[in-house]
């Protein structure tokens, strides 16, 4: 009986522990909701601060939430209030849905969901046009997505799995000397076994069959720690460059086998996910050499906007995560992504009211007449990070502008100029991927009247 | 004093032989059944329908297959979620590569081929036993992610692997709103739960628990072990096939090999264990425990957090979760080893004497 009662104590002491130990820090978010009367936008913050991608996964949410705290503390959007609510996901697909169902009514109703998981983004694809709510994949998701015409709540802002493997492609035949010189050269793709990682597969086929290179591909189990027979086959086969297309540890892992393998890091190249700072910090100068696509922005530690969270955000103690990140290139993406569902919302506000809550349906219309010109970047901040985008009804992704940066050993530093893929391969992929999505789902795809609406 | 038999007297073997042969027990499934189909309906909103109700009802049914190989007939597996993948994408490709194909159709069909390839599985079963075995029915997880990340036939050549389907209806009623999947996923787990009792109650499930409690003396006494393993294998793959189906179809509407990994299979495990093995009732007790109290908690937390005044980091609450949820595991396995069903026919017990106890 004694020791039942001790047992008692002892995991009651050990949960008021655990309350205590994760109690602090973040004290400041909730409090301001209080103050009511204020119009509020709710943005649903759809999380990976735990498991095997939480590396990953907490620069991208802190820099998401840091910029909805800098548009409130710059008056909001046009006044209205930006409110926002985390939901962990793990990068699980099951608990990613159960946290965009508890969250796509709360606060007014969701503005726009960001998974930031292509595996989450399928399922939720199938959810959002019942509930109506758009879908920013910025630089993840589906890749026949681009077409708003079918895909009419899907917006892979800033581009798509197909742009970057083209782009790489491109860089690749512009080292060789152009694109008669691929062919023969042996092209490895590393990827992450998911649809993440199988996404840019179509494509590199595609032009594997123009330019006659032989590709080859080498799955890596999730979440990406054992890839000791992968780098085998690389020595066994001597390939000129290898595509890495990981997450998470699954990045660091890699450079690592190459390192041991003896596999020259400057003939790796990687997607943008596998082009950050968590990625290369561990390998450091062993990683030197590696390529990575830039999404447009790299580490901008310089850029006005990273200033302006640094003064408005971390200056006044509310920064979300450690003020060091500010200006890593997850940070930047995350805040980038936040950025445009703001864009979307203010669109939407010069038709429908400015200073009044935006509807998810309109603040799609908002998204899919986004147009951000270099003018209103740099009024933002995103001077040098960031190309004009304007998208469309038949073109969710707005723009396709890619760079190629490269580890120095201690930083990220562009390495290229801007690429832009090209739409003669890619539009006929996106065209009939997504026309046999429209036929397998019975929808039919809207005219140009219908986008005018 | 209200829960007592005195007085309810037998007067045919099919009085004596009903499911529940006391009145009360009667009662409270009816009264729960109705509560089921009528009350939720009125008054559960979207969220809890989404991702509490229908992921508890599923699983429910996976564990009840898991149920009766494990708990019925002694036959550790952990290739559960590979039979749930099987019976998805099977009766994903009938829907897609049969013309007109209705869902029900197609869900039985996938619960008859993923039948169908745990018998093949079960094989192992017949030579080796116990932990040898849960490590034999590995295989069937391996090879079954393997091929459908794959093999590209069976996700219809999909670009990433992934698969959805969308549009489902039954018999021309539509199978959309949160509702109406709820009473599907309701309907088919009421009809299978009664199946799996009335087939532990017959023959069939005693030849299976005879093989379980010692398959020497089962075979002794004239049990085919062959015969009982591999139909348990079948009827377990079977429910998991279904399962996995509705898993697909309805709760996710679009999946990749990695919904069914070998971290579901553990999950349905546990569910098993923590449930009560060897109790109908003990799966649904299991699957609450396992699918809903972990967003319980992750609910809760920040609640209790912003009771006292402090908000709760998201990542400080997803460890919490994790902690607490695994404390209460250990727990629930010290206080009561055979599982949550075992605790509830103490209560049913005590019951029965209250308010008199000797």
């Amino acid at each position: 009986m004694k020791l039942r009662n001790y047992a008692l104590a002892a995991s009651l002491a050990a949960i008021g522990l655990s309350f205590t130990l994760t109690a602090p820090v973040h004290a400041q978010a909730k409090g301001k909701q209080a103050q009511a009367q204020v119009a509020e936008q709710f943005f649903p913050v759809l999380v990976y601060r735990t498991g095997p991608f939480a590396p990953n996964g907490t620069p991208w949410a802190n820099g998401f939430v840091d910029y909805l705290k800098l548009v409130n503390a710059t008056g909001g959007i046009n006044g209205v209030k930006a409110t926002f609510e985390e939901c962990e996901t793990g990068y699980a697909t099951d608990r990613s849905v159960e946290c965009y169902e508890r969250l796509k009514n709360k606060g007014g109703g969701a503005t726009a969901f960001q998974s930031l998981s292509t595996g989450a983004t399928f399922a939720l694809t199938e959810k959002a046009p019942v509930d109506k709510i758009p879908l920013i994949t910025a630089g993840y998701g589906r890749s026949e997505s681009a077409n708003g015409a079918v895909f009419t709540w899907n917006f892979p802002l800033l581009g798509t799995y197909w742009v970057g493997a083209d782009v790489l492609i491109q860089h690749i035949a512009k080292k060789e000397g152009g694109f008669d010189k691929l062919k023969g050269k042996k092209i490895t793709l590393v990827y992450h076994d998911s649809p993440y990682g199988k996404e840019p597969i179509p494509l590199l086929q595609e032009r594997a069959k123009m330019h006659g290179f032989d590709l080859s591909l080498l799955p890596v189990a999730s979440p990406g720690v054992e890839q000791k027979s992968t780098w085998l086959q690389i020595r066994q086969n001597k390939p000129d460059y290898v595509l890495l297309w990981g997450w998470g540890v699954m990045n660091s892992t890699a450079l690592k086998e190459a390192q041991a393998t003896g596999y020259p890091r400057e003939k790796m190249y990687g997607i943008w996910w596998a082009g950050a700072e968590p990625d290369v910090k561990d390998v450091g100068e062993a990683a030197k050499g590696y390529n990575a696509l830039a999404l447009q922005h790299g580490a901008e530690p310089n850029a006005k906007v990273t200033k302006d969270v640094l003064a408005l955000v971390h200056g006044k103690g509310q920064g979300t995560g450690p003020k060091d990140e500010v200006g890593s290139v997850l940070y930047m993406r995350g805040l980038i992504s936040a950025m445009l569902g703001i864009e979307g919302v203010k669109r939407a506000q010069e038709r429908y009211g400015k200073g009044k809550t935006m509807t998810g349906e309109q603040a799609r219309w908002g998204l899919e007449n986004l147009d951000l010109d270099q003018k209103k970047l740099d009024a933002l901040g995103f001077a040098g990070v960031m190309r004009p985008i304007q998208t469309s009804c038949l073109d969710h992704m707005g723009s396709s502008w890619v760079r190629v940066h490269t580890w120095s050993g201690s930083k990220w530093e562009f390495s290229s100029d801007w690429y832009q893929a090209d739409e003669k391969v890619i539009r006929p992929m996106v065209m009939l991927a997504s026309a046999r999505y429209a036929e397998e789902k019975k929808i039919t795809p809207r005219t140009p009247e219908q986008c005018k609406q | 004093m209200i829960y007592r038999e005195n007085g309810q007297f037998k007067t045919s073997y099919a009085a004596d032989q009903q499911i529940f042969p006391i009145l009360q027990d009667r009662w409270a499934i009816l009264g729960i059944l109705a509560f089921a189909f009528v009350a939720v309906p009125l008054f559960a909103d979207e969220y809890l329908f989404r991702a509490i109700l229908i992921p508890f009802l599923i699983l429910s049914l996976a564990a009840l297959g898991v149920n009766l190989l494990v708990g019925y007939c002694g036959q550790i597996t952990l290739g559960a979620g590979a039979f749930m993948a099987v019976g998805a994408y099977a009766a994903f490709n009938f829907i897609v590569r049969v013309d007109g194909m209705p869902l029900v159709g197609a869900l039985l069909l996938g619960g008859f081929t993923a039948a169908a390839v745990g018998v093949v599985f079960g094989v192992p079963s017949l030579r080796v036993r116990g932990l040898y075995l849960a490590v034999a029915t590995l295989a069937a997880q391996f090879f079954w992610d393997w091929a459908f990340l794959r093999i590209k036939w069976f996700t219809n050549d999909s670009s990433s692997g992934s698969v959805s389907v969308s549009n489902l209806s039954l018999f021309g009623f539509p199978i959309e709103s949160p509702t109406e999947k709820y009473l599907f996923c309701l309907a088919v787990l009421v009809v299978f739960a009664l199946l799996a009792k009335n087939l532990t109650r017959g023959a069939i499930g005693r030849q299976w628990m005879a093989i379980r409690d010692m398959d020497v003396a089962a075979e002794v006494i004239g049990i085919r072990p062959m015969y009982a393993k591999l139909s348990a294998f079948a009827v377990s793959s079977f429910f998991l096939g279904v399962a996995g189906g509705l898993w697909g179809f309805v709760h996710l509407g679009s999946w990749e090999p990695a919904a069914f990994s070998l971290d579901r299979s553990f999950q349905l495990l546990f569910m098993v264990i923590i449930g009560g093995l060897g109790s109908i009732m003990g799966s649904f007790f299991g699957a609450a425990f396992i699918v809903i109290l972990p967003i319980f908690l992750n609910q809760l937390l920040p609640w209790l957090g912003g009771l006292v005044g402090v908000t709760i980091s998201t990542a400080g609450v997803s460890h919490a979760e994790i902690m607490i949820f695994g404390a209460l595991i250990v727990f629930f396995l010290i206080v009561e080893p055979h599982g949550i069903a075992r605790l509830w026919s103490t209560a049913k017990e005590k019951l029965r004497l209250w308010p008199f106890p000797h």
